[in-house]
């Protein structure tokens, strides 16, 4: 049932939205750098420890500079971002996947089951969330994918509370009883007539998620409780940054700067999409 | 009969408030339960290898985790409730004495946090939405945007390097005072703590406030209001600002509560004995204990600012029964 031209306007109305088109920018920068610590064609090996270089300032060699022991700020920079964004997609992915999933068929069954759902979303969104993540990680462990998994757990039940919502309104409208009378399955009446409402919401949804993902990892690491040294994080490099950004500022100055163009980046294009998305917000 | 009951003005809230408690209590002890190796491996570390099977099992049977799972989890939530939350490993200290000294703490900096995010996020917004797409309004939004996406470790990571470095003013280098103690002192260890927390705070409550006086301005009364001759200045607190409220309010009860979180990370850094470094040292040397019962208060405190904000609501809206 695709609409070409309803999919063309979606786009349209995205880049009709200045901060939608500056925070896409600043976010295409950031995944493009992390792709070059993916494919490992930073400018020096982020954990290669040359000891003529110390703690030198920024320069043609060295971008952002080099840390206390010799390691290029700007290699592990990117090196760290890409660890951010890898943990933080994981989890946003799984608690889409787990929290929409949960969410659309509490919502559509009701009952016992929805009452449950519902009730366990609430129990965990009544928490702050690197409060739980940080009782979780202490549990699980140190690995990235432990960090994912936390993110995950933390933010599953605004998934699950973004798509129950519109299933409810939606579930008692006349096309969808019909459908019911026709005889559709319940498979087809979710996937066809219930679920395109939830899209929208949730899309909006995903990335707001990350932005918050991302603090909460680099908080986790900052605290030592997720990517352990010598990997960078960005959070990590902020906290080895501390005893020694008095007098070399670049160490703290950078791996701070990545941290909050990426979080802006995806709040922006949070905002642009919700504008885009919402008929109601496209005539202003 | 409990049908009636339950329809008693305040019933189903407390209901409400006592299951939700009941459920992150039963989360935080599983979560705890999951984790590979027990209280014995805690306790004794590698040394635990060294010990007999007899020895294992009457360590076992001293910390009662013989017992089922469930028997446990209603020894632990009984001796909760009557105050009685274990001991500290490492220290042997009651971690109901240590709760005593870190909760104020917690308090005190949640408090002030949550006074100067909302004093700069109203008037931050207020100073937006006097024009909206102007200049003014644009800096406004940039401050909410920069506000939201610089971590608040960042931010405290840059106050300790500069004004310990720079300008050699770091009241939180000196052992911590509480207020009782040495009231000056405790103001200047507050400020940098309180300032990141309400930078924090700052932000959504500044995009509230502004999309709410954005809509309570397109209102009649308020250009009733300006065309009776009421001068502008009062417009815009005694009739725009006060029916702006709620959503400002319901914003800052939300953040308050994230800010106990935001505690955590603050606390550490200024090195304030508070409930959230209590948590991070506590997960740092395995003392789940510790980490069980202070994340169980840090839920109940949530809970609590929660019905507060409830309370507030109604005094601020009479039409909310």
């Amino acid at each position: 049932m695709s609409n070409p031209t309803k999919e063309r306007g979606i786009v349209h109305y995205y880049l009709r939205s200045t901060s939608g088109i500056v925070g896409a920018v600043l976010l295409f920068v950031m995944i493009a750098v992390s792709l070059a610590s993916l494919f490992k064609i930073t400018p020096h090996d982020p954990l290669y420890q040359d000891i003529e270089n110390l703690l030198k300032p920024p320069s043609n060699t060295f971008w952002f500079g080099t840390d206390n022991f010799g390691r290029d700020v700007f290699s592990r920079t990117i090196d760290g971002m890409r660890r951010s964004l890898t943990v933080s997609i994981t989890a946003v992915s799984i608690a889409t996947v787990v929290g929409v999933t949960l969410g659309v068929i509490a919502g559509y069954i009701g009952g016992w089951f929805d009452q449950f759902v519902a009730r366990v979303s609430d129990v965990l969104f009544s928490f702050p969330a690197i409060l739980l993540a940080l009782a979780i990680v202490a549990s699980l462990g140190n690995d990235w994918y432990d960090t994912a998994f936390a993110i995950a757990i933390v933010y599953t039940p605004i998934f699950v509370r973004v798509a129950r919502g519109p299933v409810l309104s939606v579930k008692e409208m006349d096309y969808v009883k019909a459908a019911r009378i026709l005889g559709y399955s319940t498979p087809r009446i979710i996937r066809q007539h219930i679920f395109p409402n939830v899209t929208a919401p949730v899309i909006v949804q995903i990335a707001l998620s990350l932005s918050w993902a991302i603090l909460t990892e680099s908080g986790l690491s900052f605290l030592g409780l997720g990517t352990q040294p010598p990997n960078a994080s960005l959070g990590l490099m902020v906290a080895e940054a501390q005893p020694i950004a008095a007098f070399a500022w670049w160490n703290l100055a950078f791996p701070s700067i990545f941290i909050t163009i990426v979080v802006v980046g995806l709040n922006l294009v949070g905002d642009g999409l919700r504008d885009a998305l919402d008929p109601a917000r496209r005539s202003s | 009969m409990l049908r009636r009951l339950y329809r008693l003005p305040g019933i189903a809230r407390l209901v409400s408030i006592l299951s939700t408690l009941f459920g992150i209590s039963v989360f935080v002890f599983f979560m705890l339960r999951v984790i590979p190796g027990n209280t014995i491996t805690a306790a004794f570390g590698i040394e635990t290898g060294m010990l007999t099977e007899e020895q294992l099992a009457d360590l076992r049977v001293y910390y009662g985790i013989d017992k089922p799972l469930i028997a446990q989890y209603f020894s632990w939530i009984t001796s909760f409730l009557t105050g009685n939350m274990g001991y500290s490993y490492s220290t042997g200290v009651p971690i109901s004495t240590l709760t005593k000294m870190a909760l104020p703490v917690t308090i005190e900096v949640a408090i002030i946090g949550t006074v100067l995010g909302v004093l700069m996020g109203v008037s931050v917004g207020m100073f937006s939405a006097r024009k909206p797409g102007s200049i003014r309004d644009f800096s406004g939004q940039l401050f909410g945007l920069l506000a939201l996406a610089i971590p608040g470790f960042v931010l405290s990571t840059t106050i300790v390097t500069l004004m310990a470095n720079k300008f050699k003013y770091f009241p939180n280098a000196f052992e911590y005072k509480a207020p009782w103690q040495d009231l000056w002192m405790n103001a200047q260890q507050m400020l940098f703590p309180g300032l990141v927390l309400g930078i924090a705070v700052a932000a959504p409550v500044m995009r509230t406030t502004r999309s709410a006086i954005l809509e309570t301005a397109d209102k009649d009364f308020v250009r009733t209001a300006y065309g009776k001759g009421v001068p502008a200045k009062r417009v815009r607190f005694r009739h725009v600002l006060r029916n702006s409220l709620i959503p400002i309010v319901t914003m800052t009860g939300i953040q308050f509560g994230y800010l106990l979180g935001g505690a955590v990370i603050v606390e550490k850094i200024f090195a304030m004995p508070g409930m959230g470094r209590q948590i991070v040292d506590a997960i740092e040397k395995r003392e789940y204990a510790t980490v069980q019962s202070s994340v169980m208060v840090f839920a109940i405190m949530f809970v609590l600012i929660n019905v507060i904000t409830d309370v507030i609501y109604r005094r601020i809206d009479p039409r909310i029964k």
